[in-house]
């Protein structure tokens, strides 16, 4: 075919699509687009453990977990709401005992159907101590979650087994029907069950013999719209699953995560059409919206649920001491040039503890101190008498746009404010985190968080609750935890968010942490691909790409 | 020649140990491996009890050390923390980086060599002018700017207004030669640089030497003269540097395979080290450390048939 013939074509493909801006998917094409079949590529990044889904707690495992497994929920794909999925019904009185109660025809893709003890056999064996699963934490709600794990503190099993292999809060009823019961009122427990942790194992996962199940992890077994053809360390093959029982099937024939080192290869095979689904955008391609020229009406940004704040630094006995000074620094922070300037209005200005894209979310919770304004927090800071020697802004260097951030932010605070502050740039994330626990760093560190499951109390409790995992400003307060309680043990969700909305305002007269920013999420494709959506989790909806044929 | 080899290759024992027990020792301190691998949050205890138990993480380094000989000696290069094997991983790639390795050596040894003959030869000429200041300009531009230049026009840009691409892979993550092809450019392209430049000084420096002259006088031809007695050894440095570069090679490109996405070794090196896969980084190294030693020793051999004067014997 000659040049000019091609470009004839494009014109005319150009023409017949001329409505419809970036982000909102008109179908570029012909009648053929949303036929089922045909094959397609994505960029994929490399788990940090083996693809089980109770040993997988980060975002790399995450996305290829997705693909193949179906759990009692499902999150709706544009906002985030729990849907049922494996479940018929999950009934309670109480919030304490839930009654689940499984559809039938679900199977894995070995071919055994899905029933009730595949799910409390998975989570039983997902919690217990010796199995050190990365998400074992999930099932602590669970009454007798403390039994299945290791006694003294939990470094030695050997030494000290735990007392049973079985939670007393599951009980198979029948093949579908089985009874989870809580040690303390958890309402969001429905939501919760979407996660991939929850996910129910076949009976070939607990015949697998190898040491931390890597043999079944090498070609793991779900019950969701995709099969594992093959994983390796360069790129993981999936194929529809041709029996698949569920409300949720995917489209293509065949999906491959290709590994990618670096984003920015993968754009540019993305723009080079090698590349079908390109999960974000690199950082520099944000700038001036280059990729809106890169790939015309061919991407999509949408805010996500991801969220970045300040912690204030509990081993910082002025910040510790002094709401004040730590409201006014927030104050001087002005989160829409940096949002602006430095993001291409990629990062908008967070007022409140939760993402404004979570379902019931409540915003502006923060008020004043969120909103830039460097005489009143010059006041402020006078006020409260300001803060001896240098403040640091700590953070991890190897995430993209952190340490420009802070600068930006420490350069605010000295015009602003008249203090002295300094970056301090960690290696990585995880020496970042090692620091945290040990108390290393004084002054601010940058902190975010996204929801495991879309529910107001994924934002709190982990973060603020007395003696949580995450809880980097070591918030304490009674008052906190109460309304927590009582939020789980509200009779519905309506109820649940009215005072998870309260504890929310405790925190904003606490202000432990700074709300900074939340995220919008950019993604590409290729004109080989269509119905691409990005979801609340800032994510593409791979299962529901079509391929044009 | 014979027991020169025997006795180098002895020599690579306590070479190999001392080695590899440094890099042992240095990824001991890379820190906390159970750190960061959980997301956002701190791993549970009894994941990092699990892994500390499986991976001897708390015992000393020397036994950490014995461990992983006790392995090694049974073939086995350890398993990373995701649970792939780091024998099979290596396996997996080193085909690529052997290729990607070949088409920079072919491209760096043939022009390089080609272009430091010529600009040796005709000395002050514009031809010799021309190879120095291109040769400078090669060096002088960092390889990722290369790279990414050569990713940009000839895999994304379009080259002409009727919206056809030239086509080019954008990058070779299948690993094919014509993906290859641009990457190996690429990345031999500064050593083409150094070769010129190395050939064309040993050149200049040998054709005023007495046996040049002796040859001369003798009656022998110019072709023969530049191409027999005067070439033999003005070779010398640059096939010492073509052995170092082949080390080099064999351990992966670490920038050209990234903004290619080439899945070789140095790719793989350096994700396992950002990663903190301690089994991996170990592994690939304790290979490149016997790929290094036994290129050097390629090249002491060749020199004994490049230039009678030195012996091995």
């Amino acid at each position: 075919m000659t040049a000019g013939a091609v470009s004839a074509i494009a014109a005319l493909t150009l023409a017949a699509c001329g409505s419809g801006g970036a982000g909102t998917d008109t179908g570029t094409d012909t009648g053929t687009e949303g036929a089922a079949g045909g094959e397609y590529t994505t960029n994929g990044c490399t788990p940090e453990n083996p693809l089980i889904a109770s040993n997988t707690s980060e975002a790399c495992g995450g996305d290829q977990l997705d693909m193949f497994l179906a759990k009692l929920v499902h999150y709706n794909t544009d906002t985030a709401e729990p849907e049922m999925d494996i479940a018929e019904s999950i009934e309670t009185d109480d919030n304490q005992t839930f009654t689940v109660t499984l559809k039938q025809g679900y199977n894995f893709h070995d071919g055994t159907e899905v029933q009730a003890h595949n799910f409390v056999d998975a989570w039983n064996w997902a919690a217990a101590g010796p199995n050190g699963q990365a998400a074992s934490y999930f099932f602590s709600p669970i009454e007798g979650y403390a039994d299945v794990q290791c006694g003294g503190d939990g470094s030695d099993c050997e030494a000290n087994p735990p007392e049973t292999e079985e939670m007393s809060g599951l009980q198979v009823v029948d093949d579908y029907t089985f009874t989870i019961k809580t040690i303390e009122a958890v309402s969001n427990l429905p939501v919760r069950l979407g996660y991939s942790a929850f996910a129910p194992q076949p009976d070939a996962f607990f015949a697998d013999e190898s040491e931390g199940k890597e043999d079944f992890a090498a070609k793991p077994i779900g019950a969701g719209p995709y099969q594992v053809e093959s994983t390796s360390s360069t790129e993981t093959v999936f194929t529809k699953f041709a029996d698949y029982g569920g409300d949720f099937p995917g489209s293509a024939d065949k999906i491959t995560f290709v590994i990618y080192q670096d984003t920015a290869a993968a754009y540019a095979d993305t723009v080079a059409g090698n590349l079908d689904v390109l999960d974000q955008i690199p950082t520099d391609q944000l700038a001036g919206r280059q990729f809106e020229s890169d790939l015309p009406d061919r991407s999509e940004q949408r805010e996500s649920m991801t969220i970045s704040y300040l912690t204030y630094s509990p081993a910082d006995e002025q910040l510790k001491e002094n709401k004040e000074l730590r409201q006014a620094l927030s104050m001087a922070v002005d989160r829409e040039t940096i949002n602006q300037q430095l993001w291409d209005g990629a990062r908008p200005p967070l007022d409140s503890w939760a993402p404004p894209s979570l379902p019931d979310s409540p915003t502006g919770v923060c008020g004043e101190f969120c909103t830039y304004d460097a005489a009143a927090a010059k006041a402020l800071y006078d006020q409260s008498g300001g803060y001896d020697g240098t403040l640091y802004l700590n953070t991890n260097a190897d995430g993209a746009g952190n340490v420009a951030t802070f600068e930006a932010v420490c350069n605010g605070w000295k015009n602003d404010l008249g203090l002295d502050c300094q970056v301090n740039q960690v290696v990585d994330f995880s020496t970042y985190n090692k620091g945290i626990d040990a108390d290393e760093y004084t002054g601010v560190l940058r902190s975010a968080w996204l929801a495991d499951y879309p529910s107001i109390e994924n934002y709190l409790a982990p973060i603020y609750g007395k003696g949580a995992d995450s809880n980097w400003s070591d918030y304490d307060n009674p008052a906190f935890d109460d309304k927590l309680a009582e939020a789980a043990a509200a009779p519905d969700l309506d109820q649940a968010n009215a005072l998870y909305l309260e504890a929310m305002q405790i925190l904003a007269e606490d202000f432990p942490t700074a709300p900074m920013q939340s995220r919008l999420e950019t993604i590409g494709w290729s004109e080989n691909v269509s119905n691409v959506k990005l979801t609340p989790f800032g994510k593409p909806d791979r299962i529901g790409v079509t391929v044009n044929q | 020649m014979l027991t020169f080899i025997i006795r180098r290759l002895l020599q690579l024992i306590p070479v190999f140990l001392g080695t590899t027990f440094l890099i042992f020792a240095m990824v001991y301190g890379l820190g906390d491996p159970t750190a960061g691998r959980c997301g956002e949050r701190p791993c549970p205890a009894s994941y990092v009890a699990r892994l500390t138990e499986e991976y001897h993480l708390d015992d000393p380094l020397i036994v950490q050390y014995g461990y992983y000989m006790l392995g090694l000696l049974q073939g086995d290069l350890g398993t990373t923390f995701n649970g792939q094997n780091v024998g099979e991983e290596l396996l997996l790639r080193y085909p690529t980086t052997i290729k990607l390795a070949l088409i920079a050596l072919v491209f760096e040894a043939v022009i390089g060599i080609v272009a430091g003959v010529l600009a040796g030869i005709y000395r002050g000429s514009f031809l010799d002018y021309l190879v120095t200041v291109s040769s400078l300009v090669v060096i002088s531009i960092p390889i990722f700017v290369l790279g990414g230049m050569a990713q940009l026009v000839f895999g994304i840009m379009i080259p002409d207004a009727t919206g056809d691409r030239l086509g080019l892979p954008a990058t070779a993550t299948d690993g094919t030669w014509y993906q290859l092809l641009m990457p190996g450019l690429v990345l031999g392209s500064v050593s083409v640089a150094y070769i010129a430049r190395l050939l064309r000084a040993s050149l200049v420096e040998n054709l005023r030497a007495d046996y040049v002259r002796t040859a001369k006088a003798k009656g022998l031809g110019r072709g023969r003269v530049i191409g027999v007695h005067t070439m033999r050894n003005s070779l010398i440095p640059v096939i010492t540097f073509i052995g170092t570069d082949i080390g080099a090679l064999m351990g992966g490109a670490v920038v050209t395979e990234r903004i290619f996405n080439v899945n070789g070794i140095g790719g793989y090196l350096f994700r396992s080290i950002t990663t903190k896969q301690g089994a991996a980084v170990v592994g690939t190294i304790t290979v490149l450390v016997v790929v290094y030693l036994l290129a050097n020793l390629l090249v002491d051999v060749l020199y004994g048939y490049l230039d009678p004067r030195i012996s091995h014997d």
